[in-house]
């Protein structure tokens, strides 16, 4: 590990001049300190945020919020999450290890680099890690990787779960920066790949995420989180699916859906949503919903298995929260 | 180069901070003994860098305070040393294991505040003024604690090297009320992988201090 400097901030202030003058927040460090040992990341300056009071966890109204520095595990154990928003836990919990969960924050889960193995592979070609030196996953090794946002320049898939939840609940963020606050979904924090996959957020310089808010819906409470991978726990997805329902008797009146595992960054399905409105919660109306998933997907040598796991995923979600799986 | 191996001979040695063991040299001493004269020589090295006007920042070190199963210990570290180095090479509790060092086996699980953590992945410079517990810290005396007893009534390892981690993973599980079942404590010890794969004797073994307990 390359030396760095090390600061300890008690106001967030303090970690917003740090960070403005080129210092990284660490909070966690679950992947950062992975990275920096590798050597994919070498920050010259790191600010320690963890004293700072940012770990509520509440009720507003209907609304679930949740500071950026709770950790995966406090806010998945929360009585309030598991009230107002069954689906954030659920995600929360098939994400990492009880181990990982217990240190991760939340602002950090959403920051979190991708698994791709070339990234952290110093001698591999990587746009992302090395802008320019090319993809070594197109050609190489991409069973695990995206079919969704993709481009000639990356491939990777983004690797949260919670995210997935959030992004089909429609959660925004509050961040503060040097230029002061503001809030926006958190579906708009990720960049496509493009051609400047180095690029993998929107938060300008010195941006400290603050909190998260998950709105309350109609939809909240029958909603389920599934993810398919390659054993039972502790692995990333291979595609995984957050849907949530409003049903009236046997008829859907609105649907939330969106996926992991295939996409650059967590995938809002809005053409699965708007076919499944208004018909019946049963399997042939999730299966023509779902078929929608499909449109612009590219997949790449070795992942097309995504192609047809993706709306099956869907599906299956679709029956675990209509109480039919 | 490790990282250990870039820390200034002073506190390179261990000797100092280390309980009353034996008289005799053990295996261990002899390893440290040669990794004092490594570091000597790695010191060097680091001094050349720190003079290079556009090389990296110069390696620092800070003043931290950890409450290491029950033992206040005051450490000057170096800010890139992990929980685990520090306890492993610095306060020579060795039952914490090294596996991955990516936090993707659970070797290295300790409980840091009560919580089980992969210690691989945090600096030990994030938990001034912590308290850690070690497999070292969980046996009263001669008394093991009723999960390490647990593990050995129903063969929960076969090399042992997962099982510190294991042990401690399994600790936490109970606590947190995770134990309930033999899929709940499967799921809950997801993170602490055994490469012998005696997961049906560890799941009996949780099960059963859960229990007890």
């Amino acid at each position: 590990m390359l030396p760095f400097s090390f600061e300890k901030v008690r106001t967030e202030q303090d970690a917003i001049r740090a960070a403005a003058a080129g210092a990284r927040y660490i909070a966690g460090g679950t992947t950062l300190i992975d990275l920096m040992r590798d050597e994919v990341e070498r920050p010259e300056r790191l600010v320690d945020i963890n004293a700072l009071p940012m770990a509520d966890i509440r009720a507003d109204g209907s609304d679930l919020v949740i500071g950026a520095l709770a950790r995966m595990s406090d806010v998945a154990a929360h009585p309030e999450t598991k009230r107002l928003q069954p689906l954030i836990a659920e995600s929360l919990i098939e994400g990492a290890s009880p181990q990982l969960r217990n240190m991760a924050s939340m602002g950090g889960n959403l920051l979190q680099r991708v698994r791709c193995p070339y990234f952290r592979m110093l001698d591999a070609a990587c746009n992302k890690r090395d802008p320019g030196s090319g993809c070594s996953a197109i050609e190489g090794l991409n069973a695990g990787h995206a079919i969704l946002g993709t481009s000639d320049h990356c491939v990777a898939t983004h690797p949260s779960d919670v995210a997935v939840a959030l992004v089909a609940l429609g959660a925004t963020m509050r961040v503060r920066g040097p230029q002061g606050e503001r809030t926006f979904p958190v579906e708009e924090l990720f960049r496509l790949p493009g051609d400047t996959p180095h690029l993998e957020h929107t938060l300008r310089p010195g941006e400290l995420i603050v909190e998260i808010r998950v709105p309350g819906g109609p939809y909240a409470r029958q909603a389920r989180y599934l993810k398919v991978r390659d054993r039972a726990s502790y692995e990333f997805a291979l595609v995984s699916a957050a849907v949530a329902l409003e049903t009236e008797g046997d008829t859907i009146r609105q649907a939330r859906v969106a996926v992991g595992g295939v996409g650059t960054r967590p995938w809002r399905m809005r053409a699965v949503e708007e076919a499944l409105r208004g018909k019946a919660t049963d399997r042939n109306a999730f299966e023509a919903a779902a078929h929608l998933a499909l449109e612009g997907t590219r997949p790449l040598s070795h992942n097309h298995y995504k192609v047809e796991l993706l709306p099956r995923t869907i599906v299956r979600a679709l029956e675990m929260a209509g109480g039919t799986a | 180069m490790s990282d250990h191996d870039r820390i200034p001979l002073r506190q390179a040695r261990p000797m100092a901070e280390k309980g009353a063991a034996g008289s005799r040299l053990s295996r261990r001493s002899v390893l440290q003994m040669a990794g004092g004269a490594a570091s000597l020589a790695a010191a060097s090295v680091a001094t050349t860098q720190t003079a290079s006007s556009d090389g990296p920042p110069a390696t620092s070190t800070t003043r931290v305070r950890l409450v290491v199963n029950g033992s206040a210990r005051e450490l000057e570290l170096d800010l890139r040393q992990s929980l685990l180095d520090v306890l492993r090479e610095r306060l020579d509790l060795t039952g914490t294991k090294k596996g991955c060092n990516q936090g993707a086996c659970g070797a290295c699980t300790v409980l840091v505040n009560g919580r089980r953590v992969t210690s691989c992945l945090t600096l030990a410079v994030m938990h001034d003024g912590a308290e850690i517990t070690t497999i070292e810290g969980l046996a009263r005396g001669d008394e093991l604690h009723p999960l390490q007893a647990a593990f050995i009534e129903h063969d929960g390892f076969q090399c042992g090297f997962c099982t510190p981690g294991q042990i401690m993973s399994g600790v936490a599980c109970i606590a947190e009320g995770h134990a309930t079942s033999p899929e709940q404590i499967q799921f809950w010890m997801s993170g602490n992988i055994c490469r012998c794969a005696a997961y049906p004797g560890i799941v009996a073994a949780v099960a059963d201090a859960a229990g007890r307990t």
